[in-house]
């Protein structure tokens, strides 16, 4: 903040010859007047931050330690559970289950025991979508970022899938790979896309990669258009081939933009519900952690809070992951040539 | 490193909304009391007090609830209902409810229940019991229509629209229909000369295997979840039914691609004239009688569900009508309920909306069979009907069921394997 509001006392005052104590008592008093205002004008959005943000996840992080409401066994009635320390966290991480003899690892069929499976699934599904998505959207934003007559058609064609709701677009490719679907159909197959896990999987990650391609190729477009020409003319001059020009101009160039495109739809895959929900439902191995938790809110809030919470770490994890070691190159340099612009 | 420290964060507060937001909002539910006796707490409170209320349910897809309401409004000026309509979808409707009871909302005085709901509003001590002075005379009402509304032996709300399963068969081809399981399994040759597929019902994982897989386990004498409210599903009954659907999946009578079934895809199969037998709601008939792309208009029939030696075990559906504890209005919700479940309404709801009747001799009233041919066969589908299990856990129930079923259909389980799983399960989903 205060380094925004420096230049502007500076640009302020008459001379910049005065005596330094004047200075430094304008400078306050300004500031103060400044940050009064500054804060009046922040508190508004601070407080909706804090009831659309802060609130519910200080909230569910202390729902989360509470124990779901367990059934009296004489009434039938629900009954508090009150406070459960870690036990939602471990019921989760270990898949624990209360049973009615004592504590012992949670059955089929319960969602308990389907934690690990359903992460194992989110990262899987998450590493090859967004792995297509970066090659098949870096080719598309090459295409996109050429001259030629109908571009600006393309760039509106392409951007088709991305603004179709995903609901919509996972009740339409449930349509194409049921059994007598346009797929079965078109290619004489008789897959059941549906039935069995790795056919589930590929359908799934198919309607992903067609859904969020055009997104991540608008990202990768933009990079690309930050590239000025004068760098491939001198590279051109020099004799550089096309593949050169490639590897060695516009790589390193866009990797700021392709690995902020990378995160965000890293973030946004792990997060990944309505193409399985609607497709598969969840079955076949393909229940991902964010279907596990809606699955558990209908059962117990308190548990599903721990799961969200633990759901927020990984990706939380992963988001660090990419900024500190992988895309901190790409935050810093790009808000550097934003500067420089 | 200052950039991204700061981006993580944002990251951070950002993923952590997403995430968690959709989680808040939920308190602990719980609170009720134990009412063994008389009626304690918010049930027994404004028993006696009339004002204007409140009728809530899902999307009024056939028009049938507003003309009640006007009606009810007509005759009673000083206690109009007001109808709020909920979306079309079951569960946001579901989650719709439980806030609002969480919220302890006095301006949800009636509200219509999905049956597999009942037991858990009832548990959570939100739904008022309909004993002593807010009694419910079920005097007509098909008995396991009712039993979908009573938990613990106490009634929480009144039967208001039914469904049963039923067996849509081609007279064309099969002039008898199967009465038991064994039968229709015998009748499966006409269909391979015929190059169709034999049996078909809902054995996709969803609600609607659990239905399915209920109706072959109550059919063959199974239980899943035993009277005293504890998982039963382990016997040889059990075992036997569900093998039922198992060997057929194995010999093709049901086809493979049925493991990606739900009514929609059977329906169609059937209309298509390329499936002999299918198990479905009443909905189809209509469709099949009148849909452009049916083949078999004039050449299907329908009857009760094969069973064991006689009709088998349907699974119900259908909604309650029940009051909320905190209505402020009681008396008026009471004969509110009494008014949309009167035979006059029933016969309205059959005849404007095709929803079934709830009271029995609604289904020999000579009108409406002319209207809705299929109600006879229905009558006799809930009349051997079992209500899918009554559990206040019922969403963690029927996952243990679907999940459990599915793997022994497709053959990665044993069917011993899955039903020692699925009573495991059952057992920890009901201690939590």
């Amino acid at each position: 903040m205060s380094m925004q509001v420096e230049p502007q006392t500076r640009r302020g005052k008459k001379g910049t010859g005065a005596g330094l104590e004047n200075k430094e008592v304008g400078q306050d008093r300004k500031q103060k007047t400044q940050g009064k205002v500054a804060l009046l004008l922040i508190v508004p959005s601070l407080i909706v931050l804090g009831i659309v943000i802060v609130y519910p996840v200080i909230d569910a992080i202390v729902m989360s330690l509470q124990k779901d409401a367990g059934l009296d066994p004489v009434t039938g009635s629900f009954v508090a559970g009150g406070f459960a320390g870690l036990y939602n966290y471990i019921h989760w991480i270990f898949e624990q289950c209360n049973t009615p003899n004592g504590q012992a690892s949670c059955p089929a069929g319960t969602l308990g025991s389907q934690f690990w499976s359903a992460t194992g699934t989110t990262f899987l599904l998450t590493v090859i979508t967004v792995a297509l998505e970066t090659v098949i959207g870096f080719w598309m934003a090459i295409i996109m970022s050429r001259t030629f007559r109908g571009r600006s058609a393309l760039r509106a064609a392409v951007l088709v899938p991305w603004a179709i709701p995903t609901a919509v677009t996972a009740k339409l490719w449930f349509f194409i790979f049921a059994f007598d679907g346009i797929a079965n159909t078109l290619f004489h197959t008789s897959i059941l896309w549906t039935g069995s896990e790795v056919p589930a999987r590929t359908a799934i990650i198919i309607a992903d990669v067609w859904k969020t391609t055009p997104f991540m190729a608008l990202l990768i477009l933009a990079g690309l258009q930050m590239i000025p020409d004068d760098v491939y003319e001198a590279a051109k001059v020099d004799g550089a081939t096309a593949w050169q020009r490639f590897t060695q101009i516009t790589l390193p160039l866009v990797k700021p933009a392709l690995m902020v495109a990378i995160l965000f739809r890293t973030l946004d895959a792990l997060r990944m519900y309505d193409l399985p929900a609607i497709m598969t439902a969840g079955a076949n191995g393909t229940t991902t952690l964010s279907i596990l938790v809606v699955n558990q809110i209908r059962i117990g809030f308190n548990s599903a809070a721990a799961l969200s919470t633990i759901t927020f770490l990984i990706i939380f994890i992963v988001a660090f992951i990419f900024v500190r070691f992988l895309g901190a190159n790409a935050v810093e340099s790009a808000t550097n040539s934003g500067k420089a612009k | 490193m200052k950039h991204s420290r700061k981006f993580a964060a944002l990251a951070a507060a950002s993923v952590l909304a997403m995430t968690l937001a959709a989680c808040g909002g939920g308190g602990s539910g719980g609170g009720g009391g134990g009412n063994s006796g008389g009626l304690s707490g918010d049930a027994a409170a404004n028993l006696d007090a009339r004002g204007p209320i409140t009728y809530v349910q899902g999307k009024d897809n056939s028009n049938v609830v507003r003309p009640l309401v006007d009606k009810w409004n007509a005759s009673h000026p000083n206690e109009k209902v007001t109808f709020k309509e909920q979306s079309d979808k079951a569960d946001q409707q579901h989650d719709d409810l439980v806030q609002n009871f969480q919220a302890k909302n006095a301006s949800y005085d009636v509200v219509d229940v999905d049956v597999v709901w009942t037991a858990e509003f009832a548990a959570k001590g939100w739904l008022q019991p309909l004993k002593g002075k807010t009694a419910f005379d079920t005097t007509g009402f098909l008995p396991a229509t009712v039993a979908t509304a009573t938990y613990k032996d106490t009634l929480y709300a009144a039967p208001q629209t039914s469904d049963g399963g039923i067996l849509y068969y081609r007279k064309d081809l099969v002039p008898t229909p199967p009465k038991t399981w064994d039968e229709m399994m015998g009748m499966c040759p006409i269909a391979k000369k015929n190059n169709m597929d034999c049996y078909a019902g809902q054995f996709a994982q969803y609600e609607g295997l659990t239905v399915n897989a209920a109706e072959a386990i109550n059919t063959a004498g199974g239980v899943i979840v035993g009277k005293d409210g504890k998982p039963a599903v382990n016997t040889p009954e059990a075992k036997a039914g569900l093998n039922n659907l198992v060997q057929a999946f194995k010999d093709g009578n049901i086809p493979k691609q049925a493991i990606t079934y739900q009514e929609e895809q059977g329906r169609q199969s059937f209309e298509a004239g390329k499936l002999l037998f299918l198990r479905n709601w009443p909905y189809v008939y209509n469709l099949a009688k009148t849909d452009g792309s049916s083949v078999v208009k004039d050449k299907f029939g329908i009857a009760p569900l094969p069973g064991k030696d006689g009709p088998g075990a349907s699974s119900l559906g259908g909604h309650n009508i029940a009051m909320s504890v905190y209505s402020k209005h009681k008396a008026t919700a009471m004969d509110f309920m009494k008014f949309m479940t009167s035979q006059e309404t029933e016969k309205f709801y059959a005849t404007q909306g095709s929803l079934a009747p709830v009271r029995a001799d609604l289904y020999a009233d000579a009108d409406l069979v002319k209207q809705l041919p299929y109600l006879p066969v229905l009558l006799t589908s809930i009349k051997n009907a079992v209500p899918r299990p009554v559990s206040p856990f019922y969403p963690a129930v029927t996952q243990a069921v679907q999940v459990n079923a599915y793997a022994a259909l497709k053959g990665d389980k044993t069917v011993d394997q899955a039903l020692t799983d699925m009573q495991a399960a059952l057992g920890a989903a009901g201690s939590q």
